[in-house]
């Protein structure tokens, strides 16, 4: 009796573990990818209305011209979306269709989530670069629009200090910027020269200063053979842009504690703000079109650079019908889409077709400026898998610069931490 | 595996013959009925704390198509020899929580002692001191990034004070003034909860120990120092412990405020645990952090434990 009671207290709780444990797997296992001649597709875009619509609609053309491989849309708020991935991955369960930001492409296709795209040639090379992700000379992702870094300023300002306003051709040297800050941060009506937009996160800080970085001649990494960060990120011309960047804040040009957001520019208590494209059109509802300047990047001695990569699509690599995968990639990739895009959300097409049938891109569109300087002065960040580490130090040693820190000493330490990552990662040489 | 381990002490029940049957069933029920808890705690506690044990051996990654590689004490070495961030880390946490264990439970006892008067409108004391515990960390560490900036509210406060004479810090940006700063913020969120618990134990004490003093003719002091503060002896060891446990866990605030930073000045083990094993994939770094932290909270509770043992 008691022998028995006490088998089949033992088989119960084995039972509820087993239920358990099924219950989870089951949770991972479910909605499988493209089990039923459908193809499922994440997008990172929940929280942004305008965006989703756009890509709701091309679903349901789509889905209308290829009844038998319906697309299925998952969208997920913007700052779970890559942990959604990284489970999912995990539990071998990544939809067939994703977008990806496009400076983590590489750690992705090096980790097997992405298969190389199969999209037509003719396609792929009317999208400007800055839009494809390429890791091991293969095409992993394509994106639909992208974006630019620029300074924006008040033109008032600029005519009350007397300074002379650059174009996206003739950018300001170093002498020329310094002194437009020195000059701006001297009229009486405003609190500082600059907003430098620090107040900004993570991936931020390396999209936005790495360029001025490597217009001084420095780097994050080797881009020859992406093996090392020494040389590049601690050399002569990477601490000269850690001084002068510091400089800019103890010669009070910049607040180390900017509002958020860009609000010290739009509430007139900065002249110029450093930010990107999809600012331009609150700025200039704010202060009028004629108001507002939109400045090219500024060449500290090895060239203007600005950030390039947004968001872009992808095929998985466990998706069980890449055919239709790629047939809606490229079914997403037409003109009339990446119009719709532009006009939802103030980005640039990437296929230069499509750009003078938008409404801010067209000729005399009020962001024809941001254009040129996204095409022109785009450098993309470095495409190894190893680029979200050197993201995460990079961050870190910008940030210990902004507030004081000896700019050799932290380079030449956060050198070490990307170079110690590497060698852990035998090099992140491909399978 | 879980269903021995729940199953197990029956059988040693069994054994002893001695035990009537409905201690036996009594002590099964009870088995029974806590299996659900011990099994979630095996799941989300045991589980984790194992993998975490065997991860910090192996250069584990969260996205690699490489499989972990045992390397021994490396991840170890590493924080100690070449992590001058880790270093700090472990010091900042430290000293966190040797400057918030003492004021928080200091100055709690002080406001639970003062509102546990009988004088009107306590109550909407009780309620302002308790407030800031049931607000969000970090919707809370959010409002004070704003009133530590350069023209926040407590530059502007301490501008009219001076009459005009005060020189405008960033708190936050501020090598020398981060921590203190985000010190002052977690006391004056946190101080409510534990108000509340001595206030708990406060109202727990007969009040026929202190008509007693009073006929005794005893002071103020001596009315704390005898009745008071024996009664509040079980409160104030569940007191120290959860402040230890929760300032050495120090993390919402740094992640939201400073990013660790400036220099370092507010970088935590659990930040730098975070940063390192989930922000930059390396997850056996990540674990052996996490590692060292344990060990630390683990053997700091119980030497506390063996502390406030010796009292009794």
């Amino acid at each position: 009796m008691n022998t028995t009671r006490r088998t089949f207290l033992g088989l119960g709780a084995t039972a509820a573990v087993a239920a358990t444990l099924a219950a989870c797997s089951s949770q991972q296992g479910g909605s499988g990818s493209g089990t039923s001649g459908g193809i499922s597709l994440w997008t990172h875009n929940g929280g942004n209305e305008e965006e989703l619509a756009v890509v709701e609609k091309a679903v349901a053309a789509f889905n209308e011209a290829n009844p038998d491989t319906p697309v299925e849309l998952k969208s997920f708020p913007q700052a779970s979306y890559n942990d959604s991935i990284a489970a999912a991955a995990v539990a071998g369960d990544l939809p067939d269709i994703l977008d990806l930001d496009g400076p983590i492409m590489p750690n992705w296709a090096y980790s097997g989530y992405l298969a190389p795209l199969q999209i037509s040639s003719e396609l792929e090379e009317s999208i400007i670069d800055s839009a494809k992700g390429y890791w091991n000379d293969t095409l992993y992702s394509v994106g639909p629009y992208d974006t630019s870094l620029c300074f924006l300023g008040r033109k008032s300002a600029f005519e009350a200090a007397g300074v002379p306003i650059p174009t996206v051709d003739e950018p300001w040297t170093r002498e020329e910027f310094d002194d437009a800050l020195a000059k701006l941060s001297e009229l009486p009506d405003y609190s500082y020269a600059i907003d430098f937009s620090v107040a900004d996160s993570a991936e931020w800080w390396p999209y936005a200063y790495a360029p001025m970085l490597q217009s001084f001649g420095g780097d994050l990494i080797d881009r020859e053979t992406f093996e090392t960060a020494e040389g590049f990120l601690n050399g002569d011309a990477a601490v000269q842009w850690g001084e002068w960047f510091r400089s800019c804040f103890t010669k009070g040009y910049a607040s180390e504690t900017p509002a958020t957001d860009g609000q010290d520019f739009l509430q007139g208590k900065v002249p110029l703000y450093y930010a990107g494209g999809w600012k331009v059109l609150q700025s200039q509802e704010t202060f009028g079109e004629d108001e507002v300047l939109i400045l090219p990047p500024v060449d500290f001695g090895q060239g203007a650079h600005v950030g390039g990569g947004s968001w872009q699509w992808g095929v998985s690599a466990t998706s069980s019908n890449q055919e239709a995968a790629n047939a809606f990639i490229e079914f997403l990739m037409q003109d009339e889409y990446l119009v719709e895009y532009s006009n939802a959300i103030g980005n640039f097409p990437s296929v230069a077709s499509a750009t003078p049938k938008t409404e801010y891109y067209a000729e005399g569109g009020a962001l024809e400026p941001v254009y040129e300087i996204g095409t022109k002065y785009a450098l993309l960040r470095p495409a190894t898998p190893g680029y979200k580490v050197i993201s995460s130090i990079f961050d870190k040693a910008a940030r210990d610069i902004v507030s004081g820190a000896d700019v050799k000493a932290t380079l030449d330490q956060a050198v070490k931490d990307i170079d110690a990552d590497i060698a852990s990662n035998n090099g992140y040489q491909s399978k | 595996m879980p269903a021995s381990t729940t199953i197990e002490p029956t059988r040693d029940v069994g054994k002893q013959r001695s035990r009537s049957s409905a201690a036996r069933k009594e002590a099964r029920t009870a088995w029974l009925m806590a299996s659900p808890a011990l099994l979630l705690l095996l799941l989300f506690m045991g589980i984790p704390i194992l993998l975490t044990f065997a991860l910090s051996f192996t250069n584990a990654r969260l996205i690699s198509p490489n499989p972990p590689e045992f390397i021994g004490l490396n991840n170890f070495i590493r924080a100690f020899s070449a992590d001058p961030t880790f270093i700090r880390s472990l010091t900042n946490t430290a000293f966190f929580a040797l400057v918030v264990v003492p004021c928080q439970s200091g100055l709690a006892l002080a406001l639970a002692i003062l509102v546990n008067q009988k004088v009107k409108g306590v109550t909407a004391f009780r309620t302002m001191i308790f407030m800031p515990v049931v607000t969000s960390m970090v919707v809370v560490s959010i409002l004070w990034s704003f009133f530590y900036e350069k023209d926040g509210l407590f530059n502007s406060i301490l501008n009219t004070l001076t009459g005009g004479g005060w020189t405008a810090v960033a708190w936050l940006n501020n090598p020398g003034t981060a921590m203190p700063a985000i010190i002052l913020l977690s006391i004056w969120q946190a101080v409510g909860l534990h108000m509340i618990i001595w206030l708990s134990g406060l109202q727990g004490i007969d009040p026929a120990l202190y008509e007693a003093a009073a006929l005794d003719g005893v002071n103020g002091w001596q009315r704390f120092r005898y009745v008071t503060w024996p009664g509040l002896h079980s409160t104030m060891v569940f007191i120290l412990v959860t402040i230890t446990i929760a300032a050495l866990g120090l993390f919402v605030q740094v992640d939201v405020m400073t990013s660790g930073g400036p220099q370092d000045a507010t970088s935590t083990l659990v930040y730098h645990a975070v940063r390192k094993g989930y922000r930059e994939q390396d997850m056996g770094y990540g674990s052996a952090i996490s590692l060292i932290f344990f060990i630390a909270v683990l053997a700091i509770s119980l030497i506390q434990r063996r502390l406030t043992r010796e009292d009794d």
